[in-house]
Parts: structure tokens; sequence; C-alpha cells
């Protein structure tokens, strides 16, 4: 019994937050992976156009609940999504038709173009502070929880509850769908795989017919739906504030890079592995351990290895061990 | 002459801008502008030497500007003796297990072949190393933050003069430029841009949490200043002198006696302000004159040749022999360094530590700008990129106020849309230096004042 318990505080506390806060940063690192591999510049602009995504989600949330529309139990920016997502593709291409593609035709060298997304990082950062403001927004509505502690403690008589929080649910079914489509396209349709040509070689692809500018368009198309989903599954899960989704451009970045940076399926189990190893350094086993071991040797501290001040820290340091061992990431990418 | 006529106008336009300021605001806030231009000049220098010279992409400036406030408080803040009794020698004993794992680790890799067990053993030491290093610091950091928590609670510096820090500034943030160089510099640019950014993350956050050492987010208030302060001024008789004679005349045309001295001790105080700032900028420009000249001697010097032959060809130069790696790092280092030296002039500035303040915006992407638009590789260019982009910076909001209310004066004062747009006026400045940093990208990709030097 007290191994039960001992399982599902891991699992409350550590396995189910890990599984969705590696969602949302799969989604994202997936995006950043995308520009990197077709488009081949490190995008500084990824956090915040996640946050551009998001506002019209917010926005619209809020407009839906005004004329009364929502989806009964579940979350009303659910039915945004597509709006949103039409929203942040017309910005991305505009974007990318007056900024990315002068510089994407002159063939300028990677450096240049991580600097000019600076500006398009500034630019996107003041468009969202002048609409919506840099304060905290909770737009989460409907049902919060699939199952509570004290339920789950009746159903099991277990001393331990276990909660399920329904934007975790969410996260999860939702990055599954988005992704195993994803991954459909990449790697079945004649589309996808005319960018994964592209993705490798650039010229080669050009002497068999693919076109670029389409190949660039369907990459925007795909960056959009992935940047909206994972800034709005993240503002569900925690909260809309533009300044936290610049900061989550970091541990997207690391989660990138650790899984190879141009490898999609690399980016996704990226996210994993940073937000896995981000909440098992920073947590306290002072509970888990307690189950497992005799009452007299209980631990007296949190038996905790990290402070969870160093949350980001820990992400950045596996990020720094990786390019040390292997610099083309755990899932092998292209090479640095 | 006419070589420099480009650089005498540009600087004589940004010193109108400044007077400009203080003119129609106040002489109090041009100042302060003008101390914060001649700060990020300063940074500008340093991140001019590494991309400029070298081509390196170093995003991790907001690190070593943080370790050099962190050296401000180290060096100039008295020691607190209580702390040292009741911990010292705990984080005494940290620091030297920490130098003996780092030794142990280079022994193993230098004296054993690489195989499994080479690993395991370097595994076995870094893990017992931090087991270790918990168990002795855990008391002592916690003996030494119960310490007087409101006032102290860290071990406090060295005692010395504050402008030492600034040395130490620039000694920390190079030995940190070490670590990051042996650590960073094989990578591809854009990588090396990510890497150095995150590893500055971390430097960051562990200012902030580590509260033994500088008060973490609490701050460190009341920092020595290398300039008179200014309630002493203002009750000392020569400074009352010079502001009666400054202004005699306008003081003369006051009858009332009682009313003339209230103006006078008003005129005091502003001018003890303003007295202040000036010794600051005094000192600011000194630093900026004199790595301005190191600089640009280096950069005529067959050093700096070196420099540009290896950023504009690495193959050729290591085909005749030069080091590449080595002369790498130690650009990194130089580079690093004067941004330390700017970090600590900024907290002497501010008179103020504040860990929490230190976000990648601020003090990385914005002096990159500063950097891209003054003029990559030409120092004169960096100084006056710092100087337009810290003015746009600060005036922006300024600006953007005006002219928001320009265009909307036909609209009545409730309007929504006017409300909401006043409201959102401190955002343009990001607006205005990204547009900025894109126009300049575009049509003028080598900066307002290009580099002059061009290998055929």
């Amino acid at each position: 019994m007290d191994f039960i318990n001992a399982i599902v505080v891991l699992t409350n506390f550590t396995i189910i937050p890990a599984l969705a806060y590696g969602s949302q940063l799969a989604l994202g690192a997936i995006f950043v992976t995308l520009i990197y591999a077709v488009l081949r510049f490190a995008n500084f602009a990824t956090g915040d156009m996640m946050s551009f995504g998001t506002m019209f989600a917010v926005l619209l949330t809020y407009y839906f609940q005004s004329i009364g529309l929502g989806l009964g139990f579940l979350p009303t920016a659910l039915l945004t999504i597509p709006f949103a997502i039409i929203m942040m593709i017309l910005y991305m291409l505009l974007i990318d038709k007056f900024v990315f593609s002068y510089y994407r035709i002159k063939k300028s060298p990677p450096v240049q173009f991580a600097m000019v997304s600076v500006g398009v990082m500034f630019v996107t950062q003041a468009i969202i502070r002048i609409i919506i403001g840099p304060s905290d927004r909770r737009f989460l509505d409907g049902e919060k929880f699939i199952l509570k502690a004290t339920e789950f403690k009746e159903m099991t008589g277990l001393s331990e509850g276990l909660t399920l929080k329904s934007t975790q649910a969410i996260t999860i079914v939702v990055t599954l769908i988005i992704v195993s489509i994803m991954f459909w396209f990449l790697n079945k349709t004649k589309t996808g795989t005319s960018m994964r040509a592209y993705s490798d070689n650039e010229d080669l692809a050009l002497l068999s017919g693919i076109d670029p500018k389409r190949v660039v368009l369907i990459t925007w198309v795909i960056a959009g739906i992935l940047a909206t989903v994972g800034g709005i599954l993240y503002g569900l899960d925690k909260s809309y504030r533009p300044f936290v989704y610049f900061n989550n451009m970091l541990p997207i970045f690391a989660a990138a890079i650790v899984g190879g940076i141009g490898n999609p399926f690399g980016a996704f189990l990226g996210g994993y592995v940073i937000a896995f190893a981000e909440i098992f350094i920073t947590y306290a086993y002072k509970r888990f351990i307690a189950y497992l071991v005799p009452e007299s040797m209980e631990p007296e501290s949190l038996m905790q290895l990290l402070s969870t001040d160093y949350k980001f820290a820990v992400s950045f340091s596996i990020l720094v061990i990786v390019l040390l061992i292997r610099p083309s990431g755990i899932f092998k990418g292209k090479t640095i | 002459m006419r070589k420099y006529s480009n650089i005498i106008a540009a600087y004589s336009i940004m010193l109108i801008l400044i007077l400009l300021v203080g003119i129609f605001q106040s002489w109090s806030i041009a100042l302060t502008i003008l101390n914060y231009c001649l700060i990020s000049a300063v940074m500008t220098i340093g991140a001019n030497i590494q991309w400029g010279y070298a081509g390196l992409i170093n995003f991790g400036i907001m690190g070593y500007t943080a370790l050099g406030g962190l050296a401000v408080v180290l060096v100039s803040v008295d020691p607190v003796q209580q702390a040292w009794q009741a911990g010292g020698l705990n984080i005494l004993i940290c620091f030297w297990i920490i130098v003996v794992m780092v030794v142990l680790i280079r022994y193993l890799l230098k004296h054993f072949d690489k195989s499994k067990y080479r690993t395991y053993g370097i595994t076995f030491v870094i893990i017992g190393g931090i087991l270790l290093l918990r168990s002795t610091a855990t008391p002592g950091i916690e003996a030494i933050e119960a310490v007087d928590p409101a006032k102290t609670g860290f071990l406090g510096g060295m005692g010395l003069p504050v402008l030492f820090s600034w040395i130490g500034g620039a000694f920390l943030a190079g030995g940190l430029a070490f670590i990051v160089g042996k650590i960073a510099l094989g990578l591809r640019a854009d990588y090396l841009a990510i890497a150095t950014l995150l590893i500055a993350e971390i430097v960051v956050s562990i200012i902030k949490h580590e509260e033994w050492l500088a008060r973490g987010v609490k701050n460190v208030i009341g920092l020595k200043r290398p300039a008179p302060y200014e309630i002493d001024l203002q009750t000392s008789q020569w400074f009352i002198n010079l502001v009666e004679t400054f202004h005699a005349k306008k003081l003369s045309m006051i009858n009332s006696l009682t009313e003339r001295q209230d103006a006078l001790s008003q005129m005091v105080i502003d001018a003890s302000s303003i007295y202040v700032k000036l010794c600051f900028t005094g000192l600011f420009l000194s630093v900026v004159i004199i790595l301005l000249i190191v600089t640009q001697k280096a950069l005529y010097s067959p050093w700096g040749r070196k420099m540009r032959a290896i950023r504009d060809n690495e193959e050729a130069a290591s085909a005749m022999g030069k080091n590449i790696v080595k002369e790498h790092l130690f650009i990194f280092i130089l580079g690093s360094a004067i941004v330390g030296i700017a970090g600590a002039m900024m907290v002497t500035n501010d008179g103020l530590f504040t860990p929490g303040s230190y976000r990648p915006m601020r003090y990385t992407f914005v002096i990159w700008v500063m950097v891209i638009v003054g003029g990559t590789g030409n120092n004169f260019g960096a100084i006056l990129g710092g100087f337009v982009v810290w003015f746009l910076w600060v005036e922006a909001a300024p600006m953007a106020l005006f002219l928001i209310n320009l265009f909307t004066s036909h609209l009545p004062e409730t309007n929504s849309v006017r409300v909401h747009l006043i409201e959102s006026a401190p955002y343009f400045r990001f607006l205005v230096i990204g547009i900025g940093l894109l126009t300049i990208m575009r049509y003028r990709p080598k900066g307002i004042l290009p580099e002059k030097i061009e290998i055929k």
C-alpha cells in the first residue's frame, strides 16, 4: 500500500505536470526546429510569436464569453484556436514578406538572420504590449478538474490524492493529435517530402522542381499552427503574460538543441527531456521516500537536489552539457 | 579632416539632442541620459571588440554586466564580521573543495586515456564533490543568512574604495568568459549566441538566489560612491558660495532677504544633484576615452590586422600559422572584461545592486542593437550606437506620448482608443528600436558609421 502511495505522490507532483509542461515545450521546440531546418536561422522571436497568437485567443475568448458562446465544460479558448491560428499565420507571412524574404533571396549568413529576428522580436513585443498590455491574464473557463484529490482518495482508499487538471489533459491530448498529424504530413505526403528535401539540400530540391516559395509558405503555416497551439495551451495551463512568453523562448531553444536542431522528432522528445529534468531535479522527494523506508529512517531534509529557484538553470545546464558531449543533440540533428 | 566629417557630424547631432533634452525637460534628466549613454558606450565597445573585430557573437552580455555589478558589492561593501564568524569557514572550505574537484578532474583527463573507467571516475568525482559541497555549505549558508536578515544576511565585501571594483568587475567577467569560451567557442555562430545567452541566464539566476553572496533579490542598497553625497554638498560652505556666485544675477533681482534665502537653498539642492552627476560624467567619460584610445590603437596594430584576418577568413589565417582557438578565447575574454567594467560602472552610478533587474531584453538585445545600428567594427560607430539607441530607448515614450496627443487631439479625453494609446506609450520604445534595427539592417547593413578598413 505504501508503495502505491509513493507512486501516486510521484505521479501527482512530477509526472503529470512534467508531461503537460513538456508538451507545451515540445510544440515550441518543433516550431524552432522547423524554422531552423527549412529557413535556416535561429528565430529569436519564437516566444513572442507564440505570445502573439495567444493574444488573439485571449481577446477572442473574452469576446465569445461576452456574447455567451462557449463549449460547456471545455474552455472557450479551444473554440478560438482556428481564428488565432489564421491571425498568426497572416502576421508571420507579412513579416516574412517584408523582412525575411529579402535576406533569403540574398542568401545572408545565419547570424544576420538571427539579428533580423531580434528586430522582429522587438516589433512583435511592442505590438503585443500596445494591444493587450503587459499584465497577467487568465482566460481559462469551464471545468477545472477532471479528477480531484478527494474523489481519488474516496475511489481508491489511498491516503494520497491524485489530481488531474482539465488543462493538463487537454494539453497532452491536443499535443499528441497535432504532432501526429504533423509527422504524418511531413513523412507521408508529397508536400511534406518536398519540405524535407528542401531542408536537406536546397540546390538539389530546386533542381528537381520543388517550388521554394511554396515550401516557405507551408513552413510558416505549420509554424503558425504549432506556435499558436503551444502558446494557447501554455496560457490555459498557467496564465498569459507577455514577459513570461518571451522568457519561455530559452527552455524552448534548449529543448530544440538537446533534441538535435533541425530534427522535428528530436525536438518533440527534447521538450519532454527538458521538462522532466527540470521537475525531477527540483522536486522535494521527502514525502516520496517517507513512504518507501521504515518510519525510523524517514529523512529530515527536503531531499531536494536543487531548489526550485533554479528551474530554468537546470534546463540550460543540460543544454550546456549536451553541447559539450554531443553537439549535434541527443537525436542526431544538423551538424553544428 | 574630411575623413572624420561623418563622425563629427553624427556626434554633434547627438550632443545637440542631449542639450535639447536639457533645455526642454531638465538638466538633471539630460545628465542622467548622458551618463547612461556613456555606460552603454563602454558595453558596446566590449561587444564590438568581440563582434566587430573577431566576428564572435556573444548574447551573454547580461551575465557579464551582472558580474560587474556583483564585483561592486564584493569589493566595496564593508565585510560583515558576524556573518564571517557564523559561516565564513564553511564557505571557504567549499571554495577549496571546488578547487580540489577541478584539479582532480584535470588530473584524470590528463593522465588517463579515454576509457569507460575514466568517465566513471570523473562522474564519481563530480557527484561526490557536489554531495560534499552541499553538506558543508548548507549549515554555513543558513548561519550567514540568519545574521540580521533585514540588513545584511550576507558575507559583505572587502571594504575597498569603489573604484577598485571596476577592475574587479573586469576580472570577474573575464574569468567567466574564460570558462564560457572554453565550453562554447567551438560552436557555430548562432549556437554560440544561444549558448552564451543561456549561460548568462544561469549566472544571473545564481546571483539572484544565492543570498549569502550578495543578498540576492533582496538587493544591496547604499553602495559607496566615488563622488560626494548631495547632503554633504548642501551643507558645505564652498559649494553654497559657488552656487551663489553662479546665480548672482538672478539672486540680486530678489529683494526680500528671506525669499532670497529660500531661492538660494532651492538652487543649492538642484545644483548638488547636477554636481554629483557631473562628477560621474567626468569619470565615465575618462573611461570611455581611455578605452577608445586603447581599442583604436589595437585596431590598427598588427594584432588588430591579425584579428581581422581571422574574422574574414579563418582557414587562410590558420594556414598562416595563427592559433585561432587561442585568439578567439583571448578576444572573448577581453570584450567580456570591458562589459564587466560597464556593469560595475552602472551599479556604482545607481548606488544599488538589484539582481532581479538583469533581463536579457535590456542587457543583451538592446546592447546588440546598439552595436549593429552604430557600426560593427568601428569603435566610433559602436559608441555612437550606444548614444543613439539609449537616447531613443529613454526618450521614445515621451515622444510617443507627444505624437499620440497630437494625432488624437480631435478625440474627446475619455475616448477609449486615446486612453488606451496613452496608457501604452511606454511600449512604443520597443517599436522604435525594432523598426530602427530592421531599417538599418536592410538599408545600411554596416551601421551608421561603417568600418573603414577593407581588405581587398
